[in-house]
């Protein structure tokens, strides 16, 4: 097993026939995820990287059965192609773009809160459950099966922590990347709370970075709610206070927010902390005996 | 993007919100034509993007128009926390019976945009969230219902507002709310909102940030960046679409990730060495994007050694790669380079770069440990 994304994934890519759609939808297909379809309006009956493509998501979930949705459109029409996912009934919607206004996040959370749509991202790398499905834009070959839960508020670190558990042939269940905004579809607690709860996942990675205080909620979570080993790691240490850094929501506001705060309340919660992001994958390791 | 004061309080005029009478000078003498036809006492305010301007000196009352051009005389040209005043806001001088804070933040943990009031006005909220939360009142807005009367009704009366002035308080709350949401801000406030003795309300003081997201449907907004505030490699940084934060130290960084960079920061710092800034060349980027990153990192002067680690996911090495050869054409480089490239089509990258002479890692922490070497030998 695994969370979220496995073999019965039907995954539909909205914005294939652009630049970034297009390579990732290939490199998707080619890691074996079941691409079914892509959505560009106006471009309804044409073909790319060898699936069909629709006008609308309503169309494409009609014609392909699809359940997931990856989305490579602007910033501007990202709000809208999360909310069209949402309404044709996909029930997981991943948003892979950068730079999606914070009150239109606002807005787009609230509705699909009262979906029964899981949104992940914008502004984040995907998931893959290693072997089965990549909805995303991870390299894929660093990824091996296995029982370690991945999530992480970045990217590139992820990969990072991912291609070092690889190297001592420890895999992962499923490695979810939520996004580096302010308002995102899925927190630290979404996703642990699967976690928990998946039967082939034993231990848990968490990777966190400066702003807001979904670590801290995450930290009060583990503390009273999980039973499996978590490893974590706060990037942003060196980094000054008032100055964004690269993601919208890593920003240290009014003294909130620092790796201190973080890394103070998760270690309080039982998480055993790395002091460098290679060093998480041999305090996984020790875990298992390795 | 923040706006002055001056900028954020045309904003909110044009919301119905209540704001003194005044304009911007550049020079003594425009502050003093400014007073002579406001006439009376004046506040002269210098116009800089940091907070504590009036602890500094940067805002004086003048009795009148000679007064007027001697404050702004001296405020003029001065230095407030690195950054030096270019205009002055004159406005008429209120009379101040009562101050009131009145904010708007989006608050990520509720995923809502929040109203905050205080009646402990004129002073830094954040002191006030420190020293006495109890001060603070926080109304959480629904982002599908918005901001009601009765939510203004209920701050009035927390916050103690005359039952003569609550009309006004609502109109000036749901006004700030339109500005806030209208305006993609991600704060607006107004500290004070001040009783007169007249019995009004009027807001003295005001700050907007704009969430840099959305100023592509904000051109008149976007039109009022004032880069003589900015560091200047940041503003280059921009028009690349580069996350760049500029920073003391002598490493040169170029990373792709916003959680990488900083983790790359954080490497550096533990061995020993101290990045020169924070640089995310972003999700896909161009190699045009990669050489233009260099560019900058190799401008400052501080720079001895340059580190580049990107882990390829949306990011292709090879474009990298292209980036670093462009760049390197161009600026004659004579600090070390420390690259290590990974991920998507890692090894198209590494022989684009095979001919560059540099010296190349594996792993992050062999690739922070030569910067830091390099930078120390």
């Amino acid at each position: 097993m695994s969370i979220l994304v496995n073999n019965n994934t039907r995954l539909i890519v909205q914005g294939i026939t652009g630049r970034e759609g297009m390579f990732h939808a290939e490199q998707m297909i080619a890691y074996g995820t079941k691409v079914v379809g892509g959505v560009t309006p106006g471009k309804g009956g044409q073909w790319a990287v060898g699936v069909p493509v629709f006008d609308s998501v309503r169309d494409a979930v009609r014609a392909t059965e699809a359940n997931t949705s990856i989305i490579y459109v602007p910033a501007a029409f990202s709000p809208d192609a999360i909310l069209e996912a949402v309404d044709a009934g996909i029930k997981l919607v991943v948003c892979i773009t950068e730079g999606v206004p914070t009150l239109d996040m606002v807005r787009v959370r609230a509705y699909v809160d009262q979906s029964d749509a899981r949104l992940i991202g914008p502004n984040c790398p995907g998931l893959i459950t290693p072997g089965q499905a990549k909805v995303g834009i991870m390299p894929g070959h660093i990824h091996i099966p296995g029982n370690v839960g991945v999530v992480s508020r970045s990217g590139t670190l992820t990969y990072e922590v991912v291609a070092a558990l690889t190297a001592r042939g420890i895999g992962q269940s499923t490695a979810v990347g939520i996004g580096g905004d302010p308002i995102i579809g899925s927190t630290f607690i979404d996703i642990l709370e699967l976690f928990e709860a998946d039967p082939d996942t034993e231990q848990v990675v968490m990777i966190g970075e400066i702003g807001g205080t979904d670590e801290e909620e995450a930290a009060r979570f583990i503390r009273d709610h999980l039973t499996k080993p978590v490893t974590g790691f706060i990037a942003g240490q060196t980094a000054p206070p008032g100055k964004r850094m690269g993601h919208a929501g890593a920003i240290i506001s009014g003294g909130k927010g620092t790796a201190a705060e973080k890394v103070q309340a998760l270690e309080a919660a039982g998480v055993r902390m790395a002091k460098q992001p290679t060093d998480i994958a041999q305090l996984v390791a020790a875990n298992i005996g390795l | 993007m923040n706006l002055h004061e001056y900028q954020s309080k045309r904003v909110f005029a044009r919301y119905g919100i209540p704001i003194p009478k005044g304009e911007v000078a550049s020079t003594p003498t425009e502050a003093r034509e400014i007073a002579g036809k406001l006439g009376g006492k004046v506040v002269v305010k210098s116009q800089v993007l940091v907070g504590g301007r009036g602890k500094a000196g940067g805002i004086k009352l003048a009795l009148d128009k000679d007064d007027a051009e001697e404050k702004a005389k001296a405020i003029l040209g001065m230095d407030i926390k690195g950054l030096t005043v270019g205009k002055v806001l004159v406005d008429e001088a209120a009379d101040i019976k009562d101050e009131i804070y009145l904010g708007l933040v989006i608050d990520r943990a509720q995923r809502r945009v929040v109203m905050m009031g205080s009646s402990e006005g004129g002073v830094d909220i954040e002191e006030v969230a420190a020293t006495m939360p109890e001060k603070i009142v926080k109304i959480a807005i629904d982002p599908c219902i918005g901001f009601r009367a009765y939510q203004a009704m209920d701050l009035a009366s927390a916050l103690g507002i005359p039952k003569e002035l609550t009309r006004s308080f609502a109109q000036i709350a749901s006004g700030l709310y339109s500005a806030f949401v209208e305006s993609d801000a991600s704060l607006a406030e107004i500290n004070p909102l001040v009783v007169t003795g007249d019995g009004k309300l009027l807001a003295v003081d005001g700050k907007m940030s704009i969430d840099d997201n959305a100023l592509y449907r904000h051109k008149n907004l976007a039109e009022l960046r004032d880069p003589s505030e900015e560091d200047p490699y940041e503003v280059e940084a921009r028009r690349y679409d580069l996350s760049y934060v500029k920073l003391d130290g002598d490493i040169g960084c170029m990373v792709n990730g916003a959680g990488l960079s900083m983790a790359t920061m954080d490497m550096i710092k533990l061995f020993g060495g101290a990045p020169a800034n924070f640089l995310d060349i972003g999700g896909g980027a161009t190699a045009e994007r990669v050489a233009a990153a260099l560019r900058i990192i190799l401008s400052d002067q501080n720079v001895k050694t340059v580190l580049i680690n990107i882990f390829g996911g949306i990011t292709r090495c090879d474009e990298v790669a292209r980036g670093i050869v462009t760049a390197l054409g161009e600026v004659g480089v004579t600090v070390p380079m420390v690259v290590r490239l990974v991920g998507t089509n890692e090894a198209e990258g590494r022989a684009i770069l095979a001919d560059a002479k540099m010296e190349t890692a594996n792993t992050l922490a062999e690739a922070a440990q030569k910067a830091v070497n390099a930078s120390q030998s």
